[in-house]
Protein backbone atom coordinates (compact mmCIF):
# COMPACT_ATOMS: atom_id res chain seq x y z
CA UNK A 1 0.00 0.00 0.00
CA UNK A 2 1.53 3.49 -1.06
CA UNK A 3 2.47 6.61 1.24
CA UNK A 4 -0.53 7.88 -0.05
CA UNK A 5 -3.15 5.14 0.14
CA UNK A 6 -2.68 4.98 4.03
CA UNK A 7 -2.54 8.86 4.41
CA UNK A 8 -5.89 8.53 2.54
CA UNK A 9 -7.56 5.86 4.76
CA UNK A 10 -6.02 7.22 7.72
CA UNK A 11 -7.98 10.42 6.94
CA UNK A 12 -11.81 9.04 5.89
CA UNK A 13 -10.95 6.78 9.40
CA UNK A 14 -10.35 9.96 11.73
CA UNK A 15 -12.99 11.63 10.61
CA UNK A 16 -15.73 8.79 10.47
CA UNK A 17 -17.03 9.10 14.01
CA UNK A 18 -17.96 12.76 13.61
CA UNK A 19 -19.11 12.59 10.09
CA UNK A 20 -21.61 9.45 11.17
CA UNK A 21 -22.70 11.33 14.03
CA UNK A 22 -23.21 14.72 12.46
CA UNK A 23 -25.15 13.02 9.61
CA UNK A 24 -27.06 10.90 12.01
CA UNK A 25 -27.86 13.10 14.38
CA UNK A 26 -28.52 16.13 12.30
CA UNK A 27 -28.54 15.74 8.88
CA UNK A 28 -31.19 12.99 9.03
CA UNK A 29 -33.27 14.93 11.15
CA UNK A 30 -32.99 17.76 8.83
CA UNK A 31 -34.20 15.83 5.81
CA UNK A 32 -37.04 14.31 7.94
CA UNK A 33 -37.90 17.50 9.51
CA UNK A 34 -38.82 18.39 5.44
CA UNK A 35 -41.29 15.29 5.62
CA UNK A 36 -42.10 14.37 8.81
CA UNK A 37 -45.24 17.60 7.97
CA UNK A 38 -47.14 15.13 5.47
CA UNK A 39 -47.61 12.53 8.11
CA UNK A 40 -50.05 11.84 11.01
CA UNK A 41 -47.94 10.66 13.57
CA UNK A 42 -49.26 9.19 16.57
CA UNK A 43 -47.66 9.21 19.91
CA UNK A 44 -46.57 5.54 19.63
CA UNK A 45 -44.93 6.32 16.35
CA UNK A 46 -47.33 4.92 13.54
CA UNK A 47 -46.88 7.26 9.97
CA UNK A 48 -49.94 7.85 8.05
CA UNK A 49 -49.48 9.91 4.99
CA UNK A 50 -52.29 12.82 4.98
CA UNK A 51 -50.59 14.79 1.55
CA UNK A 52 -51.09 18.67 2.97
CA UNK A 53 -53.57 18.40 5.74
CA UNK A 54 -51.18 19.92 8.48
CA UNK A 55 -50.11 22.69 5.92
CA UNK A 56 -53.95 23.30 5.03
CA UNK A 57 -54.52 23.05 9.06
CA UNK A 58 -51.63 26.14 9.82
CA UNK A 59 -52.96 28.52 6.95
CA UNK A 60 -56.06 28.83 8.67
CA UNK A 61 -54.79 28.56 12.22
CA UNK A 62 -54.24 32.05 13.85
CA UNK A 63 -52.20 31.15 16.66
CA UNK A 64 -49.56 29.85 13.63
CA UNK A 65 -49.82 33.44 12.38
CA UNK A 66 -49.42 35.00 15.77
CA UNK A 67 -46.20 32.95 15.84
CA UNK A 68 -44.72 34.33 12.96
CA UNK A 69 -45.43 38.21 13.83
CA UNK A 70 -44.10 37.10 17.05
CA UNK A 71 -41.18 35.63 15.87
CA UNK A 72 -40.47 38.37 13.11
CA UNK A 73 -40.68 41.14 15.55
CA UNK A 74 -38.30 39.62 18.02
CA UNK A 75 -35.62 39.01 15.41
CA UNK A 76 -36.02 42.40 14.19
CA UNK A 77 -35.49 43.92 17.20
CA UNK A 78 -32.70 41.17 18.96
CA UNK A 79 -30.70 41.27 16.05
CA UNK A 80 -29.46 45.07 15.36
CA UNK A 81 -29.74 44.93 19.41
CA UNK A 82 -27.66 42.31 20.12
CA UNK A 83 -25.13 43.82 16.70
CA UNK A 84 -25.57 47.58 18.13
CA UNK A 85 -24.78 46.35 22.19
CA UNK A 86 -22.25 44.28 21.15
CA UNK A 87 -20.47 46.46 19.31
CA UNK A 88 -20.74 49.55 21.63
CA UNK A 89 -19.49 47.60 24.79
CA UNK A 90 -16.18 46.20 22.53
CA UNK A 91 -15.04 49.51 22.01
CA UNK A 92 -15.65 51.31 25.43
CA UNK A 93 -13.72 48.33 26.67
CA UNK A 94 -11.50 48.07 24.23
CA UNK A 95 -7.93 49.30 25.09
CA UNK A 96 -6.74 46.20 27.08
CA UNK A 97 -5.88 47.43 30.42
CA UNK A 98 -6.64 45.97 34.23
CA UNK A 99 -9.96 48.25 34.69
CA UNK A 100 -11.10 46.94 31.38
CA UNK A 101 -10.23 43.45 31.62
CA UNK A 102 -12.88 43.46 34.89
CA UNK A 103 -15.01 45.29 32.90
CA UNK A 104 -15.16 42.49 30.08
CA UNK A 105 -15.62 39.93 32.51
CA UNK A 106 -18.63 41.72 34.20
CA UNK A 107 -20.54 42.02 31.02
CA UNK A 108 -19.60 37.93 29.70
CA UNK A 109 -20.72 37.10 33.43
CA UNK A 110 -24.28 36.55 32.64
CA UNK A 111 -23.36 34.07 30.04
CA UNK A 112 -22.09 31.00 32.04
CA UNK A 113 -26.00 31.18 34.02
CA UNK A 114 -28.03 29.14 32.11
CA UNK A 115 -31.23 30.70 30.68
CA UNK A 116 -32.98 28.76 33.04
CA UNK A 117 -31.65 30.45 36.03
CA UNK A 118 -31.91 33.46 33.82
CA UNK A 119 -35.33 33.69 33.82
CA UNK A 120 -36.26 32.65 37.12
CA UNK A 121 -34.23 35.25 37.89
CA UNK A 122 -36.07 38.14 35.89
CA UNK A 123 -39.58 36.35 37.01
CA UNK A 124 -38.65 37.04 40.77
CA UNK A 125 -37.51 40.79 39.91
CA UNK A 126 -40.13 41.69 37.59
CA UNK A 127 -42.96 40.29 40.10
CA UNK A 128 -45.86 42.93 39.87
CA UNK A 129 -45.73 45.82 42.04
CA UNK A 130 -43.71 44.76 44.85
CA UNK A 131 -40.18 43.39 42.54
CA UNK A 132 -37.69 45.54 42.01
CA UNK A 133 -38.05 46.57 38.57
CA UNK A 134 -41.88 47.28 39.67
CA UNK A 135 -40.48 49.55 42.48
CA UNK A 136 -37.85 51.47 39.95
CA UNK A 137 -40.65 52.12 37.86
CA UNK A 138 -43.12 53.48 40.30
CA UNK A 139 -39.65 56.23 41.46
CA UNK A 140 -39.54 57.08 37.99
CA UNK A 141 -43.40 58.05 37.87
CA UNK A 142 -44.97 54.58 35.83
CA UNK A 143 -46.42 52.79 38.39
CA UNK A 144 -48.58 49.89 37.50
CA UNK A 145 -46.12 48.64 34.83
CA UNK A 146 -46.22 44.95 34.36
CA UNK A 147 -43.02 43.75 32.23
CA UNK A 148 -44.15 40.41 32.08
CA UNK A 149 -47.56 40.74 32.19
CA UNK A 150 -48.56 43.15 29.86
CA UNK A 151 -49.19 41.75 26.41
CA UNK A 152 -47.73 45.04 24.37
CA UNK A 153 -44.49 44.82 26.62
CA UNK A 154 -43.89 41.67 27.61
CA UNK A 155 -41.86 40.74 23.76
CA UNK A 156 -40.10 43.35 24.79
CA UNK A 157 -38.91 42.45 27.72
CA UNK A 158 -38.08 38.84 26.39
CA UNK A 159 -35.68 40.86 23.63
CA UNK A 160 -34.11 43.09 26.40
CA UNK A 161 -33.23 39.98 28.51
CA UNK A 162 -31.97 38.41 25.64
CA UNK A 163 -30.01 41.11 24.81
CA UNK A 164 -28.48 41.64 28.17
CA UNK A 165 -27.53 37.79 28.12
CA UNK A 166 -25.62 37.67 24.95
CA UNK A 167 -24.15 40.79 24.83
CA UNK A 168 -21.07 39.90 26.53
CA UNK A 169 -20.66 37.35 24.17
CA UNK A 170 -20.85 39.71 20.68
CA UNK A 171 -18.22 41.74 22.72
CA UNK A 172 -15.99 39.25 22.66
CA UNK A 173 -16.67 38.55 18.96
CA UNK A 174 -15.94 42.53 18.04
CA UNK A 175 -13.07 42.55 20.53
CA UNK A 176 -11.75 39.72 18.58
CA UNK A 177 -12.65 41.56 15.11
CA UNK A 178 -11.16 44.90 16.68
CA UNK A 179 -7.80 43.29 17.79
CA UNK A 180 -6.69 42.35 14.27
CA UNK A 181 -6.69 45.99 12.85
CA UNK A 182 -3.38 47.16 12.53
CA UNK A 183 -2.45 50.05 14.87
CA UNK A 184 -0.73 52.28 11.93
CA UNK A 185 -3.98 52.52 10.03
CA UNK A 186 -4.91 54.93 13.09
CA UNK A 187 -1.76 56.73 13.33
CA UNK A 188 -1.87 57.44 9.76
CA UNK A 189 -5.18 58.50 9.83
CA UNK A 190 -4.40 60.62 12.95
CA UNK A 191 -1.25 62.24 11.31
CA UNK A 192 -3.68 63.26 8.47
CA UNK A 193 -5.85 64.77 11.09
CA UNK A 194 -9.05 62.82 11.14
CA UNK A 195 -11.48 62.89 14.12
CA UNK A 196 -12.42 59.77 16.23
CA UNK A 197 -15.80 59.64 14.08
CA UNK A 198 -14.08 59.73 10.56
CA UNK A 199 -11.38 56.86 11.55
CA UNK A 200 -14.46 54.90 12.80
CA UNK A 201 -16.28 54.95 9.52
CA UNK A 202 -13.40 54.79 7.44
CA UNK A 203 -11.35 52.14 8.99
CA UNK A 204 -13.00 50.56 11.74
CA UNK A 205 -16.45 49.74 10.36
CA UNK A 206 -14.85 48.40 6.98
CA UNK A 207 -12.29 46.72 8.71
CA UNK A 208 -14.98 44.74 11.11
CA UNK A 209 -16.96 43.52 8.16
CA UNK A 210 -16.01 40.08 8.49
CA UNK A 211 -16.65 40.06 12.28
CA UNK A 212 -20.12 42.05 11.06
CA UNK A 213 -20.99 38.97 9.26
CA UNK A 214 -19.84 36.32 11.59
CA UNK A 215 -22.38 38.16 14.12
CA UNK A 216 -25.19 39.37 12.34
CA UNK A 217 -25.53 35.41 10.79
CA UNK A 218 -24.99 33.78 14.50
CA UNK A 219 -27.63 36.05 16.12
CA UNK A 220 -29.91 35.76 12.85
CA UNK A 221 -29.84 31.99 13.18
CA UNK A 222 -30.09 32.29 16.81
CA UNK A 223 -33.38 34.57 17.01
CA UNK A 224 -35.24 33.03 13.97
CA UNK A 225 -34.85 29.59 15.69
CA UNK A 226 -35.28 31.18 18.79
CA UNK A 227 -32.45 29.19 20.64
CA UNK A 228 -32.23 31.30 23.52
CA UNK A 229 -36.16 32.60 23.07
CA UNK A 230 -37.30 28.91 23.67
CA UNK A 231 -35.79 28.41 27.80
CA UNK A 232 -36.75 32.42 28.82
CA UNK A 233 -40.31 32.00 27.45
CA UNK A 234 -40.53 28.17 28.75
CA UNK A 235 -40.42 29.81 32.32
CA UNK A 236 -41.37 32.67 32.18
CA UNK A 237 -44.42 33.32 30.19
CA UNK A 238 -45.35 29.98 28.33
CA UNK A 239 -46.06 32.12 24.98
CA UNK A 240 -48.65 34.05 27.16
CA UNK A 241 -49.91 36.73 28.06
CA UNK A 242 -52.21 36.66 25.29
CA UNK A 243 -50.01 35.02 22.91
CA UNK A 244 -47.89 37.74 22.86
CA UNK A 245 -44.47 35.99 23.58
CA UNK A 246 -45.51 32.94 21.33
CA UNK A 247 -42.52 32.32 19.38
CA UNK A 248 -42.62 29.46 16.81
CA UNK A 249 -39.98 27.12 18.75
CA UNK A 250 -42.23 27.48 21.60
CA UNK A 251 -45.41 26.39 19.55
CA UNK A 252 -43.96 23.65 17.90
CA UNK A 253 -42.96 22.21 21.60
CA UNK A 254 -45.98 22.79 22.56
CA UNK A 255 -47.92 21.17 19.85
CA UNK A 256 -45.20 17.81 20.01
CA UNK A 257 -44.97 17.31 23.21
CA UNK A 258 -48.25 18.83 25.33
CA UNK A 259 -51.06 17.39 22.14
CA UNK A 260 -48.53 14.90 20.66
CA UNK A 261 -49.42 16.34 17.36
CA UNK A 262 -46.14 15.35 15.98
CA UNK A 263 -47.11 15.56 12.11
CA UNK A 264 -48.37 19.29 12.65
CA UNK A 265 -45.36 20.03 14.90
CA UNK A 266 -42.75 18.95 12.22
CA UNK A 267 -45.14 20.98 9.47
CA UNK A 268 -44.41 23.71 11.62
CA UNK A 269 -40.69 23.71 11.84
CA UNK A 270 -40.66 23.10 7.64
CA UNK A 271 -41.95 26.20 7.43
CA UNK A 272 -39.23 27.30 10.03
CA UNK A 273 -36.69 25.62 7.82
CA UNK A 274 -37.65 27.68 5.32
CA UNK A 275 -37.85 31.06 7.37
CA UNK A 276 -34.00 29.82 8.07
CA UNK A 277 -33.22 29.52 4.49
CA UNK A 278 -34.70 32.68 3.55
CA UNK A 279 -32.98 34.94 6.06
CA UNK A 280 -29.58 33.78 5.70
CA UNK A 281 -29.69 33.25 1.85
CA UNK A 282 -31.00 37.06 2.20
CA UNK A 283 -27.95 37.97 4.81
CA UNK A 284 -25.35 35.81 2.01
CA UNK A 285 -26.51 37.86 -1.11
CA UNK A 286 -26.33 41.22 1.29
CA UNK A 287 -23.27 40.75 2.63
CA UNK A 288 -21.27 38.96 -0.59
CA UNK A 289 -21.11 35.96 1.52
CA UNK A 290 -19.27 34.35 4.26
CA UNK A 291 -15.51 34.04 4.61
CA UNK A 292 -15.31 30.24 5.15
CA UNK A 293 -12.23 29.57 3.55
CA UNK A 294 -9.42 30.16 5.37
CA UNK A 295 -6.52 28.85 3.24
CA UNK B 1 5.74 71.22 27.42
CA UNK B 2 3.68 74.15 26.60
CA UNK B 3 0.32 74.48 28.20
CA UNK B 4 -1.88 73.99 25.50
CA UNK B 5 -0.79 70.41 25.39
CA UNK B 6 -1.13 70.44 28.83
CA UNK B 7 -4.96 71.02 28.54
CA UNK B 8 -5.77 68.59 26.06
CA UNK B 9 -3.91 65.74 27.62
CA UNK B 10 -6.16 67.09 30.50
CA UNK B 11 -9.18 66.87 28.46
CA UNK B 12 -8.27 63.04 27.19
CA UNK B 13 -7.91 62.32 30.93
CA UNK B 14 -11.09 63.68 31.60
CA UNK B 15 -12.68 61.87 28.33
CA UNK B 16 -10.95 58.46 29.53
CA UNK B 17 -12.73 58.67 33.19
CA UNK B 18 -16.06 59.21 31.98
CA UNK B 19 -15.56 56.49 29.44
CA UNK B 20 -14.62 54.37 32.54
CA UNK B 21 -16.96 55.66 34.36
CA UNK B 22 -19.91 54.35 32.04
CA UNK B 23 -18.38 51.23 31.82
CA UNK B 24 -18.53 50.54 35.26
CA UNK B 25 -22.02 51.52 35.59
CA UNK B 26 -23.47 49.76 32.93
CA UNK B 27 -20.98 46.29 34.31
CA UNK B 28 -22.66 46.79 37.71
CA UNK B 29 -26.01 46.76 36.29
CA UNK B 30 -25.20 43.58 34.25
CA UNK B 31 -24.67 41.71 37.25
CA UNK B 32 -27.19 43.40 39.47
CA UNK B 33 -29.71 40.32 38.82
CA UNK B 34 -26.81 37.54 39.48
CA UNK B 35 -25.94 39.56 42.42
CA UNK B 36 -29.61 39.55 43.21
CA UNK B 37 -29.85 35.75 43.08
CA UNK B 38 -27.66 35.40 45.36
CA UNK B 39 -28.45 37.57 47.93
CA UNK B 40 -32.29 36.43 47.95
CA UNK B 41 -30.53 32.87 48.47
CA UNK B 42 -29.66 34.16 51.59
CA UNK B 43 -32.65 36.07 53.07
CA UNK B 44 -35.74 35.11 54.68
CA UNK B 45 -39.01 34.90 52.88
CA UNK B 46 -40.23 38.21 54.59
CA UNK B 47 -36.97 39.58 52.98
CA UNK B 48 -37.57 38.82 49.56
CA UNK B 49 -39.47 41.80 48.01
CA UNK B 50 -37.68 44.49 50.58
CA UNK B 51 -35.13 46.67 48.36
CA UNK B 52 -32.79 46.00 51.03
CA UNK B 53 -29.46 44.71 48.86
CA UNK B 54 -28.03 42.44 51.32
CA UNK B 55 -29.79 39.93 53.90
CA UNK B 56 -30.13 41.63 57.46
CA UNK B 57 -29.29 37.96 58.72
CA UNK B 58 -27.70 35.48 56.19
CA UNK B 59 -28.48 31.94 56.62
CA UNK B 60 -27.92 28.43 55.07
CA UNK B 61 -31.31 27.92 55.74
CA UNK B 62 -32.72 27.28 52.15
CA UNK B 63 -29.75 25.79 50.56
CA UNK B 64 -30.33 22.81 53.42
CA UNK B 65 -33.70 22.83 52.37
CA UNK B 66 -33.44 22.76 48.55
CA UNK B 67 -30.55 19.81 49.39
CA UNK B 68 -32.50 17.94 51.53
CA UNK B 69 -35.93 18.04 50.89
CA UNK B 70 -35.73 18.22 46.96
CA UNK B 71 -33.33 15.57 44.68
CA UNK B 72 -31.43 18.31 44.45
CA UNK B 73 -27.71 16.41 44.59
CA UNK B 74 -29.07 13.56 42.20
CA UNK B 75 -29.76 15.92 39.44
CA UNK B 76 -26.26 17.92 40.17
CA UNK B 77 -24.61 14.40 39.62
CA UNK B 78 -26.82 12.98 36.65
CA UNK B 79 -25.63 16.61 34.81
CA UNK B 80 -22.07 16.17 36.00
CA UNK B 81 -22.08 12.86 34.62
CA UNK B 82 -23.85 13.95 31.65
CA UNK B 83 -21.91 16.85 30.70
CA UNK B 84 -18.34 14.84 31.54
CA UNK B 85 -19.00 12.39 29.37
CA UNK B 86 -20.21 14.27 26.36
CA UNK B 87 -17.06 17.05 27.38
CA UNK B 88 -14.73 14.08 26.71
CA UNK B 89 -16.11 12.23 24.18
CA UNK B 90 -16.75 14.86 21.79
CA UNK B 91 -13.04 16.06 22.49
CA UNK B 92 -11.78 13.07 21.18
CA UNK B 93 -13.57 12.81 18.03
CA UNK B 94 -13.60 16.37 17.00
CA UNK B 95 -9.81 16.49 17.75
CA UNK B 96 -9.66 13.33 15.15
CA UNK B 97 -11.80 15.46 12.82
CA UNK B 98 -9.82 18.80 13.04
CA UNK B 99 -6.49 17.11 12.55
CA UNK B 100 -7.54 15.26 9.79
CA UNK B 101 -9.48 18.11 8.09
CA UNK B 102 -6.38 20.20 8.74
CA UNK B 103 -3.53 18.18 7.84
CA UNK B 104 -3.95 14.49 6.01
CA UNK B 105 -4.30 14.74 2.31
CA UNK B 106 -7.32 12.66 0.96
CA UNK B 107 -10.25 13.30 -1.87
CA UNK B 108 -13.21 15.30 -0.77
CA UNK B 109 -11.37 16.59 2.17
CA UNK B 110 -12.66 20.30 1.77
CA UNK B 111 -16.14 18.84 0.38
CA UNK B 112 -16.22 17.09 3.44
CA UNK B 113 -15.36 19.64 5.74
CA UNK B 114 -17.77 22.56 4.21
CA UNK B 115 -20.70 19.89 4.46
CA UNK B 116 -19.86 18.96 8.54
CA UNK B 117 -19.14 22.41 8.94
CA UNK B 118 -22.87 23.72 7.40
CA UNK B 119 -24.37 21.91 9.93
CA UNK B 120 -23.60 24.52 11.66
CA UNK B 121 -26.17 26.46 10.95
CA UNK B 122 -28.77 23.61 12.14
CA UNK B 123 -29.96 25.09 15.36
CA UNK B 124 -31.69 21.89 17.92
CA UNK B 125 -35.23 23.52 17.99
CA UNK B 126 -35.55 23.35 14.93
CA UNK B 127 -35.11 19.06 14.45
CA UNK B 128 -36.36 18.77 17.55
CA UNK B 129 -39.33 17.27 16.45
CA UNK B 130 -37.75 14.29 13.94
CA UNK B 131 -34.28 14.05 16.42
CA UNK B 132 -37.13 13.25 19.55
CA UNK B 133 -39.18 10.27 17.20
CA UNK B 134 -35.16 8.87 16.04
CA UNK B 135 -34.30 8.86 19.67
CA UNK B 136 -38.26 7.53 20.36
CA UNK B 137 -37.39 4.94 17.81
CA UNK B 138 -33.61 3.67 18.96
CA UNK B 139 -35.23 2.98 22.10
CA UNK B 140 -33.04 5.59 24.35
CA UNK B 141 -35.87 7.89 26.04
CA UNK B 142 -35.44 8.41 29.47
CA UNK B 143 -31.67 7.07 29.16
CA UNK B 144 -28.40 8.11 29.91
CA UNK B 145 -27.75 7.43 25.88
CA UNK B 146 -30.47 9.66 24.58
CA UNK B 147 -29.11 12.79 27.29
CA UNK B 148 -25.60 12.03 26.20
CA UNK B 149 -25.19 10.92 22.28
CA UNK B 150 -27.06 13.57 20.64
CA UNK B 151 -25.18 16.42 22.13
CA UNK B 152 -22.13 15.44 21.28
CA UNK B 153 -21.73 16.12 17.50
CA UNK B 154 -21.21 19.87 17.35
CA UNK B 155 -19.56 20.96 14.04
CA UNK B 156 -18.27 24.21 15.90
CA UNK B 157 -15.71 22.37 17.82
CA UNK B 158 -14.61 20.67 14.71
CA UNK B 159 -14.40 24.21 13.24
CA UNK B 160 -12.39 25.54 15.99
CA UNK B 161 -9.93 22.45 16.06
CA UNK B 162 -9.26 22.81 12.37
CA UNK B 163 -8.19 26.36 12.56
CA UNK B 164 -5.92 25.55 15.17
CA UNK B 165 -4.21 22.48 13.81
CA UNK B 166 -3.79 24.45 10.54
CA UNK B 167 -1.84 27.09 12.01
CA UNK B 168 0.37 24.56 13.88
CA UNK B 169 4.09 24.37 12.31
CA UNK B 170 3.98 21.40 9.71
CA UNK B 171 7.82 20.37 11.04
CA UNK B 172 6.80 18.71 14.27
CA UNK B 173 4.57 15.90 12.91
CA UNK B 174 7.19 15.57 9.65
CA UNK B 175 9.89 14.66 11.92
CA UNK B 176 7.39 12.29 13.61
CA UNK B 177 6.88 10.81 10.08
CA UNK B 178 9.89 10.30 9.44
CA UNK B 179 10.77 7.91 12.06
CA UNK B 180 8.37 5.77 10.54
CA UNK B 181 5.15 6.71 13.16
CA UNK B 182 1.96 5.80 12.06
CA UNK B 183 -0.71 8.27 11.85
CA UNK B 184 -2.48 7.17 15.19
CA UNK B 185 0.56 7.62 16.74
CA UNK B 186 1.33 10.86 15.54
CA UNK B 187 -2.25 11.71 16.51
CA UNK B 188 -2.09 10.28 20.03
CA UNK B 189 1.45 11.04 21.02
CA UNK B 190 2.01 14.21 18.32
CA UNK B 191 -0.92 16.05 17.53
CA UNK B 192 -2.88 15.47 21.59
CA UNK B 193 -0.27 16.86 23.42
CA UNK B 194 0.41 20.21 21.59
CA UNK B 195 -3.31 20.57 21.69
CA UNK B 196 -3.79 21.08 25.18
CA UNK B 197 -4.05 24.93 25.53
CA UNK B 198 -7.20 24.47 22.95
CA UNK B 199 -8.26 21.04 24.22
CA UNK B 200 -8.71 22.80 28.16
CA UNK B 201 -10.75 26.09 26.60
CA UNK B 202 -12.88 24.08 24.70
CA UNK B 203 -13.86 21.33 27.36
CA UNK B 204 -15.04 24.27 29.81
CA UNK B 205 -17.11 25.51 27.03
CA UNK B 206 -18.64 22.16 25.99
CA UNK B 207 -18.89 21.36 30.01
CA UNK B 208 -20.25 24.64 30.34
CA UNK B 209 -22.70 24.34 27.39
CA UNK B 210 -24.50 21.00 28.71
CA UNK B 211 -24.62 22.21 32.14
CA UNK B 212 -27.08 24.69 31.09
CA UNK B 213 -29.04 22.95 28.39
CA UNK B 214 -32.11 22.82 28.71
CA UNK B 215 -34.89 22.25 25.95
CA UNK B 216 -32.95 18.47 24.72
CA UNK B 217 -32.89 16.89 28.53
CA UNK B 218 -36.41 18.47 28.74
CA UNK B 219 -37.38 16.67 25.93
CA UNK B 220 -36.09 13.33 25.93
CA UNK B 221 -36.31 12.68 29.89
CA UNK B 222 -39.78 11.96 31.24
CA UNK B 223 -38.50 10.19 34.39
CA UNK B 224 -37.41 12.76 36.81
CA UNK B 225 -34.65 9.59 38.19
CA UNK B 226 -32.38 11.20 34.67
CA UNK B 227 -33.66 14.89 35.54
CA UNK B 228 -30.51 17.40 34.37
CA UNK B 229 -30.28 20.73 36.86
CA UNK B 230 -31.79 22.85 34.60
CA UNK B 231 -35.11 20.83 33.99
CA UNK B 232 -35.06 20.61 37.66
CA UNK B 233 -34.97 24.14 38.38
CA UNK B 234 -37.73 24.72 35.99
CA UNK B 235 -39.68 22.01 37.41
CA UNK B 236 -39.36 23.58 41.36
CA UNK B 237 -40.52 27.14 40.15
CA UNK B 238 -43.65 25.29 38.78
CA UNK B 239 -43.86 23.26 42.20
CA UNK B 240 -43.13 26.23 44.60
CA UNK B 241 -44.49 29.21 42.40
CA UNK B 242 -43.91 31.42 45.76
CA UNK B 243 -41.03 30.35 47.47
CA UNK B 244 -38.69 32.69 46.01
CA UNK B 245 -35.79 31.71 48.83
CA UNK B 246 -35.80 28.26 48.01
CA UNK B 247 -35.69 29.12 44.24
CA UNK B 248 -32.98 31.22 44.54
CA UNK B 249 -30.52 29.06 46.74
CA UNK B 250 -31.61 26.15 43.59
CA UNK B 251 -30.91 28.67 41.52
CA UNK B 252 -27.27 29.20 43.20
CA UNK B 253 -26.36 26.22 43.84
CA UNK B 254 -26.78 25.23 40.18
CA UNK B 255 -25.14 28.41 38.72
CA UNK B 256 -22.31 28.87 41.24
CA UNK B 257 -20.27 25.88 39.68
CA UNK B 258 -20.38 27.78 36.29
CA UNK B 259 -19.31 31.17 37.81
CA UNK B 260 -16.82 29.62 40.35
CA UNK B 261 -15.58 27.84 36.68
CA UNK B 262 -15.79 31.46 34.99
CA UNK B 263 -13.80 32.94 37.79
CA UNK B 264 -10.79 30.65 37.66
CA UNK B 265 -10.77 30.63 33.54
CA UNK B 266 -11.78 33.59 32.54
CA UNK B 267 -9.03 34.43 30.66
CA UNK B 268 -8.94 31.00 28.64
CA UNK B 269 -12.63 31.23 28.00
CA UNK B 270 -12.79 35.04 27.00
CA UNK B 271 -9.72 34.29 25.29
CA UNK B 272 -10.77 31.28 23.11
CA UNK B 273 -14.24 32.84 22.19
CA UNK B 274 -12.86 36.45 20.92
CA UNK B 275 -10.56 34.18 18.57
CA UNK B 276 -13.83 32.23 17.53
CA UNK B 277 -15.40 34.67 14.96
CA UNK B 278 -14.70 34.22 11.31
CA UNK B 279 -11.80 35.62 10.13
Amino acid sequence: MSARHREMIAGYLFILPDFLGLLIFVGLPMLLALFIGFFDVNGFGAFEFVGLDNYRRMMVDPLFWQCLRVTGLYTVLLVPGLYFCGLGLALLVRRTNRFNTVMRSMFFAPQMVSLVVIAVIWQLMSSDKVGIVARLFTAIGLPGVSILGDPSIALYTVVFITVWFLMGFYMLIFLGGLQDIPNEYYEAARIDGATAIQSFWHITLPMLRPTSFFVLLVSLVAAVAGQQAFDLIYVMTKGGPANSTQVIIVYIYQQAFQYSSFGYAAAIASILVVILLAATSILFVLTRGGRFHHE
Amino acid sequence: MNSESLVTRRQVNLVRLVWMAIALILALMTIFPLFWMVSIAFKTPTEVFQPALLPKAPNWDNFLYVLTEVPFIRYLGNTTFVAGVVTVVALFFHTMAGYALARLRFPGRETLFILMFSTFLVSLPVIIVPLFIMVRTMGMLNTYAGLIIPSIFNAFGIFLLRQYYLSLPREIEEAAVIDGAGYWRIYWSVILPLSRPIIASLAILFFLANWNSFLWPLTVTGDDRLWMVQVGISNFRSQYSASWTYIMAASTIVAAPMLILFVIFQRQIMESIKTSGLK
